[in-house]
């Protein structure tokens, strides 16, 4: 292999496919970067990969290519090269078992490990639909959050993606808190219903990677192989599929409330991460809703103890209620709005958190919903 | 077995309040252990923040249909309510009662907090349950400048200063005369045995007063001839070895004389609790398998209950005939506490790991151990409050009758029916 290719292009390149690597691979070979300059003619890009089984990473690059080829060398190491070389053309060459790297004055001999060993990787799945990459980006941020993070519980840390005709439903637990987004994209031509699993974490990195603004992200579903697939400013990925069985959710999304408050989210998130500096292990915030009202409070004599009221529009029963302060951020951040609704039934059952407009009436699409911590006595 | 029995008159010799004249106070030198016993302990934990209930009887007491007494304060025990009583039996013996449901977690934080003010005297302090503890001062006496006797007064006085509950303490020269001692000073009492006077102490007392020595025990002890501690204390060790079998016999000699060489053995900070069993017989039955199971899962259920503890990692060990051992573990969607939930997750790994091959030896162990008192957070997944109500139950019965009192149906053998 020789080719010449731009440092910038390069350096982006190797370093987004190297994000994706494990940082403690099984086999050295899975800790490598796959370079492709084609060899059959005719191709102006050089391929750079990686996959690990769970992920693969795919980006081209616009490259001269003198001689094609294949070669496979370590992924941090090149990351980290590329990314210190000055600004240059750089040259690479790969002569029998080692690559040289030259880019102005500075020269790299790297080992180079055998393309046969490498797993081949899958092919991207067919296309299910489309839609806007900053848009998707931002949909699946909003549900990661609630994803579980124990890999004792494996079914929780996948989102759920149902695909229903032009609607894209995503969905994630952890079994105390439930993110849930609906959005329009554009399917595929004939495409039939589907629901898989993908673990919540690769699939929040794809669409961020994914999703810079003004791009689309196209969405590929391979049911047999268990892959899903993302496409989008010429990167693409795609992760294996969660094989568990997501809870059946849609029957704890209570069906009415007997209170209902709205507030402004960052007055509430802000004094929700006041007063619950003194909150023991920072387990509990306590919220006590009455007409016009809600009085936050923490902590106890011990540790200390604290108070904040805020003024809320409020209707139905007062309810004293509790939850983990950090659970209860994340939905007022995930909500992507200024106000947020509220809606409460008993304190042992859970509170559902939607965003509002100016008005205070509920802007469609999702929800967070919160159980809470148990109060004493 | 001598709990709540009160101070029969010729004891009060014993007795030791702060009013006791110096002349008069038993003599405590050698008497290191320390028992002492919360006073209705429930029952006194909830008063604290209703005081206007002081006099009335209390009663605290689940209020499903298996419900029963967890706790009775004092005025409400002149009517004969009783702790494990079913609370209908309760209620007609004393309907004017204020009956209170259970505070989750509250008695485990006072009773954390209780350990605490003894384990600030010496390490050597070993809960028996939430409302019991021994403590051996022995070791503390000279750095504290104090005797056990005033160790003790200091305690109750501490306890109730700082928690607002009083306990009562018995101070001996061994565990088991120590906890006589505190159930005779009840309620709000000390009662110390000197050591050269504990045959005098124990001779009299009945039979089922003995540690382990249950109703079955103590009736045979009583069709021997034998009713009281002296006339165990008099009988020829052959005699008691031949009668009750050689552990037993020895052991009730060595008691009924005021031997009892447990040393108070401190708890270290669980990681995991557990139980297992060893066959006499290697088996294959599955069904065999899963009651030892169940067994096996009340024990560990009743052990995180007495120290307030919740787990959500169960595991089985299994160890075949041929000494090849595995172990299979599950998490939890939530922390329990309840035997049932242990024993459906452990037969169900039980089931995915099991070849029909002969098994020596089954454990089950609960790991990820949490306290009770923390603020529990809820999840999704509906609970069933009902089963625990029944093993709490069981609990309190248990503490009272005797580790044979109550089991689930399926580990009675047929023949019991």
């Amino acid at each position: 292999m020789k080719i010449r290719v731009e440092r910038d292009g390069l350096a982006d390149a190797v370093a987004w496919v190297a994000r994706s690597l494990p940082s403690r691979p099984p086999v050295p070979v899975l800790g490598g970067v796959l370079l492709d300059a084609g060899g059959d003619g005719g191709s102006d890009a050089l391929t750079v990969s990686g996959f690990d089984y769970e992920v693969s990473a795919t980006v081209g690059v616009p490259a001269t290519i003198a001689d094609g080829g294949r070669t496979l060398v370590s992924g941090r190491l090149l990351a980290d090269i590329t990314k210190a070389l000055p600004a240059q053309p750089v040259e690479i060459a790969v002569d029998g078992a080692r690559a040289s790297i030259t880019c102005g004055n500075a020269r790299f001999s790297l080992p180079t490990m055998p393309v046969e060993d490498y797993p081949q990787l899958p092919a991207q799945p067919e296309l299910a639909g489309e839609v806007a990459g900053d848009a998707f980006a931002q949909a699946v941020s909003q549900v990661a959050v609630a994803a579980g993070k124990d890999d004792t519980l494996p079914m929780l840390t996948g989102m759920r993606l149902e695909i229903t005709g032009s609607t894209l439903t995503l969905v994630a637990t952890d079994r105390f808190r439930l993110a849930m987004r609906e959005f329009s994209w554009q399917p595929a031509e004939g495409l039939t219903d589907a629901a898989v699993l993908v673990p919540a974490r690769t699939l929040a990195d794809a669409a961020k990677s994914l999703g810079s603004a003004g791009t689309t992200v196209q969405v590929g579903l391979a049911g047999g192989d268990g892959l899903l697939g993302l496409a989008g400013a010429g990167k693409y990925t795609t992760t294996r599929l969660l094989d568990a069985e997501f809870p059946p959710y849609r029957q704890l999304l209570p069906a009415q409330h007997t209170s209902r408050a709205v507030l402004d989210v960052s007055a509430l998130a802000d004094a929700i991460k006041r007063v619950s500096l003194v909150a023991e292990r920072g387990t509990q915030v306590r919220l006590e809703f009455t007409e016009g009202s809600l009085r936050l409070s923490a902590g106890g004599d011990d540790e200390g103890s604290a108070e904040e009221e805020l003024p809320v529009d409020y209707e139905g029963e007062p309810v004293t209620i509790a939850f983990n302060p950090g659970y209860l951020v994340d939905g007022l951040g995930a909500l992507h709005a200024d106000r947020a609704e509220l809606t409460f039934t008993t304190p042992n059952r859970p509170a559902l958190i939607k965003p509002a407009d100016e008005n205070g009436e509920v802007v469609p699409g999702y929800l967070y919903l919160l159980m809470p911590v148990r109060l004493p006595g | 077995m001598g709990r709540n029995t009160g101070l029969p008159a010729e004891f009060a010799r014993f007795r030791v309040t702060p009013d006791t004249d110096p002349a008069d106070r038993p003599d405590d030198t050698g008497c290191g252990l320390l028992h002492v016993d919360m006073d209705a302990f429930f029952a006194a934990v909830e008063l604290r923040t209703r005081p206007e209930l002081a006099d009335r009887p209390v009663v605290v007491a689940g209020s499903g249909p298996r419900s029963v007494v967890l706790s009775a304060n004092y005025p409400a025990r002149r009517y004969g309510v009783r702790s494990a009583m079913p609370v209908g039996a309760a209620r007609k013996l004393c309907p004017h009662a204020v009956y209170l449901p259970p505070t989750r977690g509250l008695y485990s934080e006072v009773s954390r907090g209780v350990l605490a003010l003894f384990r600030e005297l010496t390490p050597l302090v070993e809960p028996l349950s939430l409302d019991e503890a021994f403590l051996d001062v022995s070791g503390a006496l000279r750095r504290l400048g104090s005797t056990p006797a005033e160790i003790g007064e200091s305690l109750r006085r501490a306890v109730a200063a700082e928690h607002g509950i009083t306990c009562s303490v018995g101070v001996a020269g061994v565990k088991f005369v120590a906890k006589l001692a505190s159930g005779m000073a009840k309620p709000d009492g000390m009662v110390v045995v000197p050591v050269d006077r504990t045959l005098e102490f124990l001779h009299p007392l009945p039979v089922s007063a003995l540690w382990g020595v249950g109703q079955k025990t103590a009736e045979h002890l009583r069709q021997l001839g034998l009713d009281t501690i002296a006339d165990v204390a008099r009988a020829p060790l052959d005699r008691l070895r031949r009668s009750l079998g050689t552990a037993l016999g020895e052991h009730l000699h060595a008691l009924a004389h005021g031997r009892d060489d447990r040393a108070v053995v401190p708890e270290a900070e669980e990681k995991s609790i557990g139980a297992e069993r060893t066959f006499d017989v290697d088996h294959h039955d599955r069904r065999v398998l899963e009651r030892e199971l169940l067994r096996l899962a009340e024990r560990v259920a009743a052990t995180m209950r007495a120290k307030g503890l919740r787990g959500r990692t169960v595991s089985i060990k299994v160890r075949f005939a041929d000494f090849r051992t595995i172990t299979r573990a599950r998490t939890l969607f939530a922390a329990t506490d309840v035997a049932r939930d242990l024993h459906a997750t452990a037969v169900a790994l039980l089931e995915e790991a099991a070849s029909g091959a002969a098994v020596r030896l089954i454990g089950l162990r609960v790991e990820g151990l949490t306290q009770d008192s923390d603020p529990e957070q809820l999840t999704f997944a509906r609970p069933e409050p009902r089963w625990r109500d029944a093993e709490v139950a069981a609990d309190v019965a248990r503490s009272k009758f005797g580790a044979g009192a109550v089991r689930p149906a399926s580990l009675l053998s047929p023949d019991e029916g």
